[in-house]
């Protein structure tokens, strides 16, 4: 339906488009990709052939130029589908790792990667966090040594999305050992293959399982000094300026979730009868659902709002800890009752709620864990 | 060539319809609408056709409220060439469609008019048919299968007892039918091209058409509800129930 105040009829034909898509393209085949434990290339590819990776690029590259709110949609309609690995292999690749490269990269980087990126032929990671680094970036303790035109990176990186099967890593190591602090972390663009560069094992997880989740190690690994994405020093604030796009799409896609969960949920309940009427006729059953509704439907416009504004660039930095926060949160309370509601068939694998449940949880967590985006809030208030 | 295709605005396939309370019609606030599907059929047809060379031009017409340029966009999206919305509140019903059809065939002369067989709407099944008839041209209804020829036009139908294949002089009025072809999808950089080709706006007395309904609604409601079946022991009881009981036979 049109939602004049924040979209257009452009937004609404892209959603129609991504809800078929799913629906001929994902439902079909994602129960399968659980096991796997990744989504097929060929499948993204398809998303790539039609435009759903290059929203946010110029139309040299094969883009469509769009902004936040074309993103949202991608994001909320993704998170739908109800299963969020999916949806997160593409988003990581879309909207947290490739805007590094699109963002920092120089002409020449973009130009050599940028249309492959878009088309789906590269899949790219985002490498920060590390086994003793994640709230805390300024902690990293992977560095990279100038040595001849070359740097050299020794460290470890931890829980890294499509960490298995990506072409291209955005990775944070720092450059000045010596000193310690943020400006002397320093973002590298590291093809698959480089010397050193191993990805030492796929991690097994709770939710998000056709994700692919990796644990990269690199010893001296030598790169190009032409592998540096923006400039040297820079990289703190390159990851905490484009973690504000990637917390709205990580709220947007956790409201997509939590909307899909209650309608299934609703239902459930209209159908499944108890004490010889449905268990919607219970109005401790559907004054919780129509307060959750209400909940979700503040967490969506807050996020629509939100990226409305970012749109028109305003400085929104609370707003989108706010969307991190409130949202990540709010779908796992969501999750919790519909699975409630769900009975015993919720505990099962056969029930999508019970997947969906395990998927929610990392919301709370990845992109910034609530309590960390509360003191950004803190801080702003 | 040109292709004429015309497409209309119909409540997306996936709404459940529901009946208005005042029983006035169903009801269509808050409703989730979309391109008819035999229609999107008939867009990639058009656009297959340009692609092969063989139309030069696709032009898609709507006729009806002014929302209906949402259903145009998405004909150009999906790679339609410009749009024409025929724009009125009256209500249309096929005969008034097909004369307005007829009024832009006669003004764009195409040499094939595509469209849908029916829209999931009404089910009328009526315009293609119709327009044929207003424009003195050869039909093919029901097609699986278009092939062009020089001028003529190598149709695949499909009828009740299997598949007829007729050859028909153009232009022509072709229908569609759901195994023709699967639409494609409107990719995003095709979504914001589409914002650019151009969409030409008139209306029924633009072109000298009377659309006054000639129908009158009385009342829309449920059908109603099915009743559980029955399981029958034998073919004995089986005919004795529809004649005694059904009084079918
Ligand atoms: C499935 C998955 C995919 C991921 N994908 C990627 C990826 O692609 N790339 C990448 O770089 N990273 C990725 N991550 C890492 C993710 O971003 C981190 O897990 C997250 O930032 C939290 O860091 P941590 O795990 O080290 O937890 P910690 O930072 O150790 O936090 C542990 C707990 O302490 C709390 N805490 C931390 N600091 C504070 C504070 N100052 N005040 C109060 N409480 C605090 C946190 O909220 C949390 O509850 C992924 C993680 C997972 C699980
Ligand atoms: C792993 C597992 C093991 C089990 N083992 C056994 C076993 O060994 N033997 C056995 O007999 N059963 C077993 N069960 C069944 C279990 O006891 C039932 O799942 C449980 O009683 C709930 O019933 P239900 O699943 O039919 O949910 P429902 O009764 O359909 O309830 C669904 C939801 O509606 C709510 N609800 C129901 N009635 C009302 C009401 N009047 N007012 C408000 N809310 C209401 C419920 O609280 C719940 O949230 C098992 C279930 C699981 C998941």
């Amino acid at each position: 339906m049109p939602d004049g105040i924040y979209f257009t009829a452009e937004h609404e034909l892209l959603r129609d488009q991504i809800r078929r898509f799913i629906a001929e393209e994902v439902l079909p085949f994602a129960d399968a990709w659980e096991n796997d434990g990744m989504v097929p290339r060929a499948t993204l590819r398809k998303m790539g052939a039609i435009g759903l990776f290059g929203v946010r690029y110029p139309e040299a590259y094969g883009g469509s130029d769009m902004d936040t709110r074309a993103t949202v949609v991608l994001a909320e309609e993704l998170g739908r589908s109800t299963y969020s690995g999916f949806a997160i292999t593409a988003l990581v690749h879309t909207d947290m790792a490739s805007i590094h490269i699109f963002n920092a990269g120089s002409d020449k980087q973009r130009k050599r990667y940028m249309p492959g990126i878009i088309s789906g032929d590269l899949i790219t990671a985002v490498a920060v966090t590390e086994p003793d680094a994640g709230s805390d970036v300024k902690s990293i303790r992977t560095t990279a040594r100038f040595e001849e035109n070359n740097f050299v990176l020794n460290g470890a990186k931890m829980f890294i999305t499509n960490g298995v099967h990506a072409d291209l890593y955005c990775v944070a190591a720092k450059t000045l050992s010596q000193e310690e602090g943020s400006n002397n972390v320093t973002m590298f663009l590291i093809e698959k293959g480089a010397p050193g560069f191993t990805v030492s094992r796929a991690l097994d997880k709770h939710g998000w399982r056709c994700s692919d989740t990796a644990e990269l190690v690199f010893e001296d690994c030598v790169v190009p000094a032409d592998s540096v994405l923006g400039e040297v020093g820079q990289g703190f604030y390159a990851i905490m300026r484009n973690f504000q796009n990637e917390r709205i799409v990580l709220g947007a896609m956790a409201m997509g979730e939590a909307q899909a969960a209650l309608d299934l949920t609703l239902d459930y309940v209209r159908t499944r009868k108890a004490f010889g009427a449905p268990l919607w006729e219970k109005q401790a059953i559907r004054q919780r659902l129509a307060m959750l509704s209400a909940k979700v439907e503040a967490g969506r416009q807050l996020v629509y709002a939100t990226s409305v504004r970012d749109a028109a660039g305003e400085e929104v930095v609370k707003e989108v800890s706010m969307v991190k926060a409130y949202c990540g949160e709010l779908v796992n309370e969501v999750m919790y009752d519909c699975l409630q509601f769900h009975g015993g068939m919720g505990y099962m694998r056969e029930c999508p709620i019970e997947r969906m449940t395990r998927d929610a949880r990392i919301q709370a967590i990845g992109g910034g864990a609530t309590e960390v985006m509360l003191e950004e809030v803190a801080k702003r208030i | 060539m040109k292709v004429l295709v015309p497409i209309k605005r119909v409540i997306d396939a996936n709404v459940k319809v529901r009946v208005k309370a005042d029983e006035s019609g169903v009801e269509l606030t808050n409703v989730k609408m979309a391109m008819n599907p035999f229609c999107e059929i008939a867009v990639e047809e058009a656009v297959r056709l340009k692609e092969a060379g063989t139309a030069s031009e696709v032009i898609v017409v709507s006729a009806g409220i002014a929302q209906s340029q949402e259903t145009l966009r998405t004909g150009l999206a999906m790679g339609a060439d410009r749009a024409i919305l025929i724009q009125t509140d009256v209500p249309l019903e096929p005969l008034a469609v097909a004369k307005l059809l007829k009024a832009v065939a006669d003004k764009e002369e195409p040499g094939l008019l595509l469209l849908g067989k029916q829209a999931i709407d009404g089910d009328n099944n009526q315009t293609a048919q119709m327009i044929s008839a207003l424009l003195g041209w050869s039909q093919a209804t029901f097609a699986s299968k278009v092939a062009i020829d020089g001028d003529k036009l190598n149709v695949t139908r499909e009828v009740d007892g299997g598949l007829e294949n007729i050859n028909l002089n153009m232009p022509a009025v072709v229908s569609v039918d759901l195994r023709l072809n699967e639409p494609r999808y409107a990719s995003l950089p095709n979504i914001m091209k589409a914002k650019k080709k151009p969409l030409e706006s008139l209306t029924p007395e633009d072109l000298g058409v009377d659309v006054t309904p000639r129908v009158e609604t009385v009342k829309v409601c449920e059908p109603p509800a099915r009743k559980a079946g029955v399981k029958v022991a034998s073919v004995a009881e089986l005919v004795d129930k529809l004649k005694n009981e059904a009084k079918v036979i």
